[in-house]
């Protein structure tokens, strides 16, 4: 099954990184993905830009609306995701446990419903 | 027994061992639920004309399993695919014969209390796959609409399915964990009939023997786990006073006054006898010790014989096992029983503000502190207890305990 585990966290709380913090998280990083191509499960992710270059669209009565920023103001803003395909849903959460943000934030996992034909 | 009250007991017993044959096979949680229920509609029409068969599960189980390849086969046909040709879906003639049916209920179990369903609907779904209880007696047990339930099973039925919740045992460095999770539905489903006062009295006694046998079950599966051992003697040993625990005007009985000669003497000695085994295996942990607590209460003849040393005792090793303000109030009353009010009251004293608001650390201060002389202090004790307490059977009874205090300083 295909699972999308979708990365949380507060944007604000972490603002910048300094560069000895990411010379640390970077190999973390790097680490999990090699984890993840070694076991065969990595089909893709990537990591989104702060919620302040985000645009959202709307068409409400055949009008469109186009306003700045997310579609809704959380806690937690979407950060980023893997694509994995698991055997199951215990499989996706092992692997969820080993992104950093479960420590600071959270990781959603969903499966796709392409998944479940 | 009637027939139609066999019939019925026959089911649920039946319920959970045919319902895991069939997801087993067929790996498909509302197909498996649907067959079943035609089987069912089907047993109720033969069993009344031809007598119960001598192995009914297995009966059961043949008929549903049918019923569940005719409907892939409709289902199949509808949608032209050559699922029909599958050999895997041909009846086996000599099914009717079979008296061994694989017990798949270990992974239904493990399936139903997935962490990744919230706990009421664990609860739910246990109650409904495992011990075949009603939608419509779920709903009355917890209070809640029928269409509420319906709609609630339902929808973990479809989780189950979209979200890939396998339907195994799991591996071993998840199995401890899921374990926990798996005893802590079943003694919620027993607290659950436990200690409610207020609703439908039959149904609350049916989730405390359902809770029992849905364990009974698990030890027939993992013989090596204490822990379930340790669960099931404690839950014979709470039932074995369930008759007691309320007067004829629905009052709470504190555990001193119950008429200890109606405490019920054979879950007693089964409760005594399973903790005995659990505490063979040599793997300690907090229902063991809980089960000990309860089989010392168990055996005294009276609450001043009780063996309040070796409660005290446990109940430290309980709070280091699985520390709460429930596990330390409890001890201060042990340590008061053992030692006296003040040594009691200097546990609770020690707790500070994290039982401010938690009404039984109140109301065993306020007893502490009636025992030990200190009235006015124990009257503003009583008060708080009443003001936090939201089970009105327990109200009342603080309330009784309140009034003679209050009319002693008015005289």
């Amino acid at each position: 099954m295909k699972y999308m585990l979708l990365m949380y966290a507060n944007e604000s709380a972490v603002p910048e990184t300094p560069e000895d913090q990411q010379a640390v998280a970077l190999p973390v990083w790097l680490a999990l993905m090699e984890e993840m191509k070694a076991a065969g499960v990595l089909l893709s992710n990537n990591g989104l830009s702060p919620v302040a270059n985000a645009t959202t669209v709307r068409i409400r009565d055949g009008k469109t609306l186009i306003t700045d920023g997310p579609f809704a103001e959380t806690h937690e803003q979407l950060g980023g995701f893997f694509l994995l395909e698991c055997k199951d849903l215990d499989e996706a959460l092992r692997w969820a446990e080993k992104i950093p943000h479960a420590k600071y934030g959270s990781v959603e996992v969903r499966p796709l419903w392409s998944a479940v034909a | 027994m009637t027939a139609a009250e066999q019939v019925e007991r026959i089911f649920r017993e039946e319920h959970g061992r045919v319902l895991a044959a069939l997801i087993s096979r067929f790996e498909d949680f509302d197909l498996a639920e649907d067959a079943l229920q035609d089987a069912l509609v089907n047993a109720l029409e033969r069993w009344q004309g031809d007598g119960i068969p001598e192995n009914p599960g297995a009966w059961l189980t043949t008929v549903a399993r049918r019923r569940a390849i005719d409907r892939i086969r409709r289902t199949a046909t509808l949608e032209r695919s050559l699922l029909v040709l599958d050999p895997q879906l041909s009846y086996d003639e000599h099914e009717m014969d079979e008296t061994q049916i694989p017990d798949d209920r270990l992974k239904l179990m493990f399936t139903c209390c997935h962490p990744s369903l919230a706990l009421e609907t664990q609860i739910a779904l246990t109650l409904h796959t495992l011990g075949g209880l009603t939608t419509h007696e779920i709903a009355r047990a917890f209070l809640v609409p029928e269409p509420t339930m319906a709609q609630r099973l339902a929808r973990a039925r479809a989780k189950i399915r979209n979200a890939g919740i396998p339907y195994r045992v799991p591996p071993i460095d998840l199995l401890p964990e899921r374990l926990d999770a798996l005893l802590a539905v079943i003694y919620l489903i027993f607290n659950e009939g436990y200690s409610a006062t207020s609703g439908d009295e039959p149904i609350r006694k049916e989730l405390c023997l359902e809770a029992i046998r849905l364990c009974r079950v698990l030890i027939a599966l993992m013989p090596g786990s204490a822990e379930t051992r340790g669960l099931l003697a404690l839950m014979l040993l709470h039932d074995s006073r369930r008759g007691t625990r309320l007067d004829e005007a629905g009052e709470l009985v504190l555990l001193s006054e119950q008429d200890r000669s109606r405490w019920d003497r054979s879950e007693i000695r089964e409760g005594i006898e399973v903790l005995d085994e659990a505490l063979a295996l040599k793997d300690p942990g907090p229902y063991q010790v809980q089960a000990a607590i309860s089989s010392l209460h168990a055996e005294a003849p009276t609450a001043e014989a009780t063996d309040w040393h070796t409660i005290a005792a446990l109940y430290k090793t309980l709070a280091m096992m699985t520390p709460s303000l429930v596990v330390e109030v409890n001890r201060a009353v042990a340590v008061a029983m053992a030692e006296g009010p003040q040594e009691g009251l200097r546990i609770l004293e020690g707790l500070g503000d994290r039982a401010k608001g938690y009404y039984p650390f109140h109301v065993v201060r306020a007893d502490l502190l009636r025992r030990s002389g200190q009235l006015e202090q124990a009257i503003e004790s009583y008060e708080r207890a009443i003001a936090l307490c939201d089970n009105p059977a327990e109200r009342s009874h603080l309330q009784r305990q309140l009034d003679p205090l209050i009319n002693a300083g008015t005289k």
